[in-house]
Parts: C-alpha cells; sequence; structure tokens
C-alpha cells in the first residue's frame, strides 16, 4: 500500500447554504476510496449550552433552529422531553396536528432529498420535478401555519395554532395532487435499468455494521433494522391512532435508501389523511393545556425526524429553565457510518454515497482534488458531481 | 414485553445497580458505580441488544455525571444508566467505544465540553471545539460563559 501514491480529497467543510457544516477527507488510491476522516465543529453553536439560559417556551423557538429542513422534529422531540418530565398529556386534537405537521415535513425533506440524490446522479428531470412538487408541501405549511419553513407549531401542552375544518379540504387535495408525483418518482427509481446500475450494491451498510455505528431513520431500516420511534415510542401525537406501516428492505445499498424514503412519503400521506378523518370527530378549539410551571425531575423525549430518530434530554429544578438540555440528531450517528459506506468504493460513486445518508449535500458542493505532493488543484466540486453524472451518461449509452 | 426486558436488565445488572428508579411505564433511570460502566454496557449492548441513543454529560456541584441512554427499541423505553464522578479536578473513566462503536463522537465531546478523560478511547481528539482551544477550559462546565452558576 505504502508505494501506491495517495492522495486526499477534501469535501467540505464550509457553504451558506447547508444546514449542517461537515468536512470529509478521502483518502484515494487512484479511483479507490481507501479512508476517511470526517471532521465537525465548522458551525458548533452552543444550542445546548444556550438552552440553559433560556425560559423552557423559548426553547422551542431555539431548538426549532436547530436544522433549517427538518426544523419541526427537535421542537417536537423537545416538547416530547418536558411533557415526559411533567407527565402531561395533550389533547387529541393536538396530537392529530402535531402528526399532520411532522409528516408533511417528511414529504418535503425526501423530496428535497430525491431531487439532489438525481442531480447527482445526472437526472436533472428528477430534480426539477421533485423540487416542483415540493412546492405543494411548502404552499400547503404557508396555508397552515403561515410559514413555509420554521412553522413554529409545537408548543409545551399543545399546539399553537389549529387546522380549522373548513381548511381541511384544501389540505385533503394536496394528498390527492401529490400521488401522481410520487408514482411518478417510484417509476423513475424503480424501474430504471441506470439508476439501478448506479445504485444497487453501492456503498452497500451490513446491518451488523448499523447495528454497531447505532445509525437511525431510513439509512438504519434500509439495512433491514426495523426501528422507528413514531411506532415504537408514539409519545404525545396521533401515530398510535392511525393505520400506516414501518418500511425495511434488507440491502442497505443506496437504491435501498431511496426505496425507503419513496414508499415512506405514501405511508406519510396515509398519515396525513388518517389525521384529518380524526381531526373532523374531534370539536374544534381545544388544542392547548396552557401549561405554565414545569416541575423538577428529568424527561427524554424523542421523535422520528425524516433522517432518524431526534432525542433530547432535559433536567428541572424547577425554576423556569432548564438545568441541562442534551440535544442528538440522527446524523450525529447517521454520518460516522460513511466511514465504512464508502470505503472501497470508486470516486465518482463517493458524492452519491455520502449524500445517501441525507446529511447535508451542499457540502458536496466544495469539493476539491488536490495532489498531495505538488499541492495543486485536479478537481473542484463541481467536477465530481460532473463525474458521476458522467458515469450515468456512459451506462446509458451501454444499455441502449 | 417491555415487562421482561426490565426484568431480565434488574436480574443481569443484579448488585451492580445501586438505585433504580422507573419514572413513568416507559421511562427508567439506573445508578451504578463508574469502574462497572463497560460490564454494564457489554449486558445493555451485546447481551440484551439495546440501541446505544446516546450520552448525557452534566456538571453538577458534587461531581460530574454521565448518563447512558440505551433505547429498547421493541417496547419503545429508555434505559438511562447514572454513573457519577466524583473527582472534578481528574475525572476518568472508562470508555465504551470499544464496545459500542457508535459512542465514539459522543465520547469525545463530553472529553472537549467537560474535561472527562476516556481511558482507553482510540481516537481522543477535538471534535466540536477547534484543535488549538485553550487546556483546561471547558464549555459545558458551571459558570461559562451564560447560563446557571451553580445547580
Amino acid at each position: 500500500m505504502s508505494d501506491k501514491k495517495r492522495t486526499i480529497i477534501p469535501i467540505g467543510p464550509y457553504h451558506p447554504l447547508q444546514e449542517e457544516a461537515e468536512f470529509f477527507k478521502l483518502y484515494v488510491e487512484g479511483e479507490k476510496v481507501v479512508d476517511m476522516d470526517i471532521e465537525l465543529g465548522y458551525n458548533h453553536r452552543g444550542i445546548e449550552k444556550l438552552s440553559e439560559s433560556l425560559h423552557w417556551d423559548q426553547s422551542t423557538f431555539l431548538v426549532e433552529r436547530i436544522c433549517g429542513i427538518c426544523s419541526t422534529s427537535h421542537p417536537f422531540a423537545y416538547v416530547n422531553a418536558v411533557e415526559d418530565l411533567a407527565g402531561i398529556e395533550i389533547p387529541i386534537r393536538a396530537k392529530y396536528i402535531r402528526s399532520i405537521i411532522g409528516e408533511l415535513e417528511r414529504i418535503q425533506s425526501h423530496m428535497l432529498w430525491l431531487g439532489l440524490a438525481g442531480h447527482f446522479l445526472g437526472y436533472n428531470t428528477v430534480w426539477m420535478w421533485s423540487w416542483k412538487y415540493r412546492e405543494l408541501v411548502n404552499d400547503m405549511f404557508e396555508f397552515i401555519t403561515g410559514n413555509r419553513m420554521h412553522y413554529a407549531m409545537m408548543k409545551i401542552g399543545g399546539v399553537r395554532r389549529d387546522i380549522e375544518k373548513k381548511d381541511i379540504p384544501q389540505v385533503e387535495k394536496m394528498c390527492n395532487d401529490l400521488i401522481p408525483a410520487l408514482d411518478l418518482f417510484k417509476g423513475a427509481v424503480m424501474d430504471d435499468p441506470v439508476i439501478h446500475a448506479r445504485t444497487k450494491g453501492v456503498g452497500i451498510l451490513p446491518r451488523e455494521v448499523a447495528v454497531d455505528y447505532c445509525v437511525v431513520g431510513p439509512t438504519a431500516r434500509a439495512s433491514g433494522v426495523d426501528i422507528d420511534v413514531r411506532r415504537d415510542d408514539p409519545q404525545n401525537s396521533a401515530y398510535s391512532l392511525v393505520d400506516w406501516k414501518v418500511i425495511v428492505t434488507q440491502n442497505g445499498d443506496v437504491f435501498d435508501k431511496a426505496v425507503v424514503r419513496i414508499l415512506e412519503m405514501y405511508e406519510s400521506i396515509k398519515i396525513i389523511r388518517g389525521c384529518l378523518s380524526g381531526l373532523k370527530k374531534e370539536p374544534e378549539g381545544i388544542f392547548d393545556l396552557n401549561v405554565k410551571e414545569i416541575p423538577s425531575g428529568e424527561g427524554i423525549g424523542h421523535y422520528e425526524a425524516p433522517r432518524g430518530e431526534v432525542y433530547h434530554y432535559v433536567r428541572s429544578d424547577g425554576t423556569n429553565r432548564p438545568v441541562r438540555h442534551k440535544v442528538r440528531a440522527p446524523s450525529y450517528v447517521n454520518v460516522p457510518s460513511n466511514q465504512y459506506a464508502v470505503k472501497g468504493e470508486t470516486i465518482s460513486d463517493a458524492a452519491i454515497i455520502l449524500a445517501a445518508v441525507d446529511p447535508c449535500y451542499c457540502c458536496t458542493e466544495r469539493v476539491a482534488v488536490i495532489d498531495k505532493e505538488k499541492n495543486k488543484k485536479l478537481m473542484n466540486g463541481f467536477d465530481l458531481i460532473k463525474l458521476c453524472q458522467k458515469k450515468t451518461e456512459l451506462l446509458r449509452k451501454m444499455s441502449f | 414485553m417491555n415487562e421482561n426486558t426490565i426484568n431480565l436488565i434488574k436480574e443481569k445488572l443484579g448488585s451492580k445497580i445501586k438505585k433504580f428508579v422507573e419514572y413513568n411505564p416507559k421511562r427508567f433511570y439506573i445508578d451504578i458505580l463508574p469502574s462497572d460502566v463497560v460490564s454494564a454496557a457489554k449486558i445493555l449492548f451485546v447481551e440484551l441488544q439495546l440501541r446505544f441513543i446516546i450520552a448525557t454529560g452534566i456538571d453538577r456541584p458534587d461531581g460530574l455525571e454521565i448518563l447512558y441512554h440505551f433505547s429498547d427499541d421493541k417496547s419503545g423505553s429508555v434505559i438511562s444508566v447514572r454513573v457519577l464522578i466524583a473527582d472534578k479536578e481528574k475525572p476518568e473513566i472508562e470508555t465504551i467505544s470499544k464496545i459500542v462503536k457508535g459512542a465514539e463522537w459522543i465520547e469525545r465531546e463530553m472529553w472537549e465540553l467537560l474535561g472527562i478523560n476516556f481511558r482507553g478511547h482510540p481516537n481522543l481528539k477535538h471534535l466540536l471545539l477547534r484543535d488549538d482551544w485553550p487546556e483546561k477550559n471547558y464549555p459545558l462546565r458551571q459558570g461559562q460563559g451564560e447560563g446557571r452558576k451553580n445547580v
């Protein structure tokens, strides 16, 4: 190994668009990735420490800003944690509304991922179409909550706004409009031989390794680990009241991760429809308990974000601020698993493997291939994506 | 299902349990000694196949506390194992990352933010803070910057 020339490919670390800054250092020999280093901390904001100085209610808004794409998952887990601490059971109407918001968010997040995965593979049509249909969901958010991002719906003891009876047909219509789009994507991914060739057997994360790295969410479910917080521990939410199922596949490659996400969107629509029919039966107006005092104690809340389990731990001493607030985002455990998945693969596949975990795509746009000895720039992020796209193009020509 | 797992945990951990709290039917807190942490992790993660979620480090007036959170996904309950390191000057504990690969990052984080030394950790270097962060400066200890001064 020592006589071969090793090149380091740095991916990252910083891009104004990405939600979390990471720095991947790929060690390559020729075309093959032999090792990888991950560095964090470029965007450490000290949220946990900051939360210790905020009122219980203010922290809901603070944790909402941890992530832009899954901005309701963190407050969802946080209010669950505080309610677990205080032993609060929220009104059933609030449970339905929480689940609807959570699932809408899952759809828009998965669509975003699907579009970028398509772009990396050279399928720019998939990218444009999926972002086009994502607009439907964002418009729905604006209609329900007043915001396209950062919906601010979660509140300790309930939700902040009601979904009124007169608004329900609009949401139902959006669900109906989305189904044909999902069918389209399902066909585009499942039936396309070139996508099969590009993603099947690529970046495999076997089940034992997935368990060892403690990965969560679609990354775990694609490797055959049957976990989903929504089913396993539906704290103050309506997931136990409606009919849906957890999608699990066995192969652990990029293809399976895409399939899990696409099929999950169908389940999300199913959950939203179930919650809407549940909402119709409940009396309007009762959606908040108006919690004022938080007793001393400790509480744990978790929620299945689009990327996996979000985990919050809070401790209270009876005052109006938490003593300790621990946050764990899903990427914290999912990203290290890249270290295994990317080993032995070629550079042209690296972009899609790193993206398959759904960490932050924009960092892959900041790639630079540097010759270690001459310290000369050979490639940048666009070249790497182009390389990835070129491979698909080649395969496409071969198959026709 | 839930009852069984909890009974199994009680039986396997045996005399290691110093205090057992059932906060509610899905949340359990178990106090153990710092010296038992590796064997407890082995029992929970390897034998009982619980999923390791994360660990929480907390600075208390009487020492540094670590909570190892394990999830039993079949029943949806969370079992938190609590250890208290009384020595605040030179806090040390055995690493569990040799058993649980997923604990590597959080131990690095607790090492830099709280100053707990994890004996036998394969790669104890800065994760979130920059490499030239001043020594003996632990941001998550009480009395640093904003936040309350005592618990």
